[in-house]
C-alpha cells in the first residue's frame, strides 16, 4: 500500500547532466561509503554462507564453518543430487509450479474483467462497491482459513489442488482489482470512445483497445502474484493434502527434521529459492514498478 | 474422475493444472459472449463483469471473516457460546501475554528499524555508480521466500558446543571476539530478537526501494537551493531528504508493520513458536490446527484483523493526502 511516487522526473535527466549533479551530490565521504559497504555486506553474507554450503563435501559441512572454503577448497554438487534424489523436494518442486501458474493466471482474468467493468461501466452503487471491494483488503487471510477449511471438506475438494488454486485465487482479488483499475483509469477516455463510436462492444473494447496497454501493469502484478505464491507457507499448509505440499512446505518441515544435515538443508533451500531469483532477477523493472503503484500484501 | 481431484502421477498432475486453466478460460469465454450481445439492460455486463469476482471475494472473504468472528465467542468446537472468555485468556493467560508481548517487539521494531536502514541506504547510494547493483544486493531477500530466509538465518545463529569448531558465523565472530558461543535460538528474551533480525533482512529492501524513488523525486531545484546556502552531509539528509519524504516514510511504516503483523512463518520455521517465542499470527496457527482450539484461534485471528484496521486506514488516508499534494 504506498503512494504512487512519481519516478518520472528523475528519468528526464540526460546521462551528462545526472553526471554533473552526481559530483555535487554525492556524500561520498569515506565513512558514508564504509556504512553502505557494511549493509551492503550484512545484507549478502547470510545468503553466500549457505550457497556456499550448499556446495562443499558432507564431511566438511559438519567439520567446519564454510569460511574456511577460501583456505580448504572443496566443492561438490552430491548435496544437489541427494536432496533431489532422496526426498520428496524433487516432487514438491513440481508441485510448486503447478499450485502457482493456475494461482496466478486465474485471479489475473478475474480481476481484470473486474477492474474493467469499475473503472469504464457507468451503473448504481459502483462506487459503494469498489469501496467495499478495496476495504476487504483489510482483511488477514487468517480470519478466512478455518471456515473456508470447514466449507471445502463439506464439498469434498478438501485436500486438492482445487482449493489450493481457489484459496490463491479469493485471497489475492481485492488487490489485483485494485492495482489494475487503477492502471485502467489512466487510459484515456479518448481511446475508448473513439472505439464505441466505431460500434465495439465491451468485449472488444477490452481486448483491442485495452489489453495492449496493460502488459506492464499485468505483468508487474504477475511478478507480485508469482512471487506470493510461490513463496507462500500458510496457504499450502492449510489447504494442500502432504502428497501436494509445495517446497516452501517441504523445506519448513525439512528444517525441523533435517536438524544437523546443513548440507541437504542448504540445497534444498537453493533449490526452492532459484526460481524466484531468476524471476525476480529477470523481470525486476516490473516488480519495483508494482511495488510502486501500491503492491503490497501481507 | 479420481485424477481430477487426486491426481498421482506427475503428468496427469500437469493435466489436471491445464484443464483448471482452460475450464476456468472457457467459463469467462462463455460469460463474455453472452452478455456482450447488443441490446440488453446495462445491468447485464456488469454482472458478467464483476459477478463471478464479487461472488468469490464474498464467498472467500466476507463470510468466513463473519464466521471467525462469530466463532470467537464460541468454544473450541465452535458449539457454546462463551462471551468474551477467550479474549479474556487471550489478555490474562501468561503464556498468551508473552506470546501478545513479543508481537508488540515485532511490531515496533521491524517498521522503525527496516525503514530507517532502508532511508540509510538509499540516500547513501543514490546516484552513485554501483547503485542498481548495491540495491538489488539489498533487495534479493524480499524475492526469497521467508522460509528460505529462515533457514538461511538458521545456519548463522547455529550452535556448536565450544571445544568444537563452530559452523555458524555468529557464535564464531562471537568466539573470534573471545566470547562464548550462544544457543541463540533458545534462550528467551534474546530469542525473540535475533528473529526480528531476520524479518528486518527481509524488509529493509522494500523500504529501501520505494523510498529511493522517493528520494529521487525530490525536486533538484531544492536540493541545489539547500546546498547554495552551505546545507550539506547530515544536515541536507535531516533537514532535507527526511522531510521531503515523510509521506513515503509513512507509508513504508505501516505497510511493512501491517505484513510484519501478518507473517508467521519466520517464527513457524526457526523455533515453531517454541521458547518463548510465538507471535498472534503464529500462535493463531498453532490454536486453531495443532491444539483443537478453534475458539483461541479466531480471537487470535480477530485481533489480527483489529490491530490491521487502523493502520491500513491511516494508509489510506495519508495515500489521499499526498495524491492531493500532486
Amino acid at each position: 500500500m504506498s503512494a504512487s511516487i512519481p519516478v518520472e522526473k528523475a528519468r528526464k535527466l540526460t546521462r551528462k547532466e545526472k553526471r554533473e549533479i552526481d559530483s555535487k551530490n554525492r556524500l561520498a565521504s569515506p565513512v558514508a561509503s564504509l556504512m553502505a559497504v557494511v549493509i551492503a555486506v550484512f545484507w549478502t553474507i547470510p545468503t553466500a554462507g549457505l550457497l556456499i554450503t550448499s556446495f562443499r563435501p558432507s564431511s566438511d559441512v559438519r567439520r567446519t564453518g564454510w569460511w574456511t572454503v577460501f583456505v580448504d577448497p572443496g566443492f561438490t554438487l552430491k548435496n544437489y543430487a541427494d536432496v533431489l534424489t532422496t526426498s520428496n523436494v524433487t516432487n514438491s518442486f513440481f508441485n510448486s509450479i503447478i499450485i502457482t501458474i493456475p494461482a496466478v493466471v486465474i485471479p489475473i482474468l478475474l480481476a481484470l474483467l473486474a477492474a474493467y467493468a469499475f473503472a469504464w461501466i457507468d451503473f448504481k452503487g459502483r462506487t459503494f462497491l469498489f469501496a467495499f471491494v478495496f476495504a476487504l483488503q483489510v482483511v488477514p487471510i487468517q480470519v478466512t482459513l478455518i471456515p473456508l477449511l470447514t466449507q471445502y471438506v463439506s464439498w469434498g475438494l478438501a485436500n486438492t489442488y482445487w482449493t489450493v488454486w481457489l484459496s490463491h485465487t479469493i485471497f489475492a482479488l481485492p488487490l489485483a482489482i485494485y492495482l489494475l483499475h487503477n492502471f485502467m483509469k489512466e487510459i484515456p477516455r479518448s481511446l475508448i470512445e473513439a472505439a464505441r463510436v466505431d460500434g465495439a462492444g465491451h468485449v472488444r473494447i477490452f481486448f483491442q483497445v485495452m489489453m495492449p496497454l496493460l502488459v506492464p501493469a499485468i505483468a508487474s502484478f504477475a511478478i507480485f502474484q508469482f512471487l506470493w505464491v510461490w513463496n507462500d507457507l500458510l496457504v499450502a499448509l492449510t489447504f494442500s493434502a502432504p502428497e501436494y505440499m509445495p517446497i516452501t512446505a517441504v523445506l519448513a518441515a525439512l528444517s525441523g527434521s533435517y536438524g544437523s544435515r546443513w548440507y541437504l538443508l542448504a540445497a534444498g533451500a537453493f533449490v526452492a529459492m532459484v526460481v524466484p531469483l531468476i524471476v525476480f532477477l529477470s523481470l525486476q523493472r516490473y516488480f519495483v514498478r508494482g511495488m510502486l503503484a501500491g503492491g503490497v500484501k501481507g | 474422475m479420481t485424477w481430477f481431484l487426486k491426481p498421482e502421477t506427475l503428468p496427469e498432475k500437469f493435466a489436471v493444472m491445464l484443464l483448471a486453466v482452460l475450464l476456468f478460460a472457457m467459463i469467462m469465454g462463455l460469460v463474455l459472449a453472452v452478455v456482450d450481445r447488443p441490446r440488453l439492460p446495462r445491468w447485464v455486463p456488469v454482472v458478467g463483469y464483476l459477478g463471478p469476482a464479487l461472488l468469490l471475494i464474498i464467498f472467500g472473504l466476507l463470510w468466513p471473516g463473519m464466521l471467525t468472528i462469530r466463532n470467537s465467542f464460541y468454544n473450541a468446537t465452535s458449539t457454546d457460546y462463551i462471551g468474551l472468555a477467550n479474549y479474556q485468556q487471550i489478555f490474562t493467560d501468561e503464556g498468551f501475554l508473552i506470546v501478545l508481548r513479543n508481537t508488540v517487539f515485532w511490531v515496533i521494531l521491524v517498521p522503525l528499524v527496516a525503514t530507517a536502514l532502508g532511508l540509510i541506504y538509499a540516500v547513501l547510494v543514490d546516484r552513485t555508480r554501483v547503485e542498481k547493483l548495491a540495491k538489488t544486493l539489498i533487495f534479493l531477500p524480499m524475492a526469497i521466500s521467508m522460509v528460505g530466509a529462515s533457514i538461511i538465518w538458521k545456519f548463522m545463529y547455529e550452535y556448536r558446543d565450544p571445544s568444537l569448531p563452530q559452523i555458524g558465523l555468529l557464535n564464531q565472530v562471537v568466539m573470534w571476539l573471545g566470547g562464548q558461543p550462544q544457543q541463540w535460538l533458545l534462550n528467551p528474551p534474546l530469542n525473540t530478537f535475533m528473529l526480528i533480525v531476520v524479518m528486518i533482512w527481509i524488509q529493509a529492501g522494500f523500504a529501501m526501494t520505494v523510498l529511493s524513488a522517493a528520494i529521487k523525486a525530490i525536486p533538484d531545484e531544492i536540493v541545489e537551493a539547500a546546498k547554495v546556502d552551505g546545507v550539506t552531509g547530515m544536515k541536507l539528509f535531516v533537514n532535507i531528504t527526511v522531510p521531503s519524504v515523510r509521506p513515503a516514510i509513512i507509508v513504508v511504516l505501516t505497510t511493512i508493520a501491517m505484513g510484519t503483523l501478518k507473517a508467521f512463518d519466520i517464527v513457524y520455521t526457526m523455533t515453531g513458536g517454541n521458547f518463548n517465542t510465538s507471535i498472534v499470527a503464529n500462535e493463531f496457527y498453532t490454536q486453531s490446527f495443532n491444539q483443537g482450539q478453534r475458539g483461541l484461534g479466531a480471537a487470535l485471528a480477530v485481533l489480527l484483523f483489529i490491530a490491521v484496521t487502523p493502520m491500513i486506514i491511516y494508509n489510506l488516508r495519508q495515500m489521499r493526502i499526498s495524491e492531493g499534494e500532486r
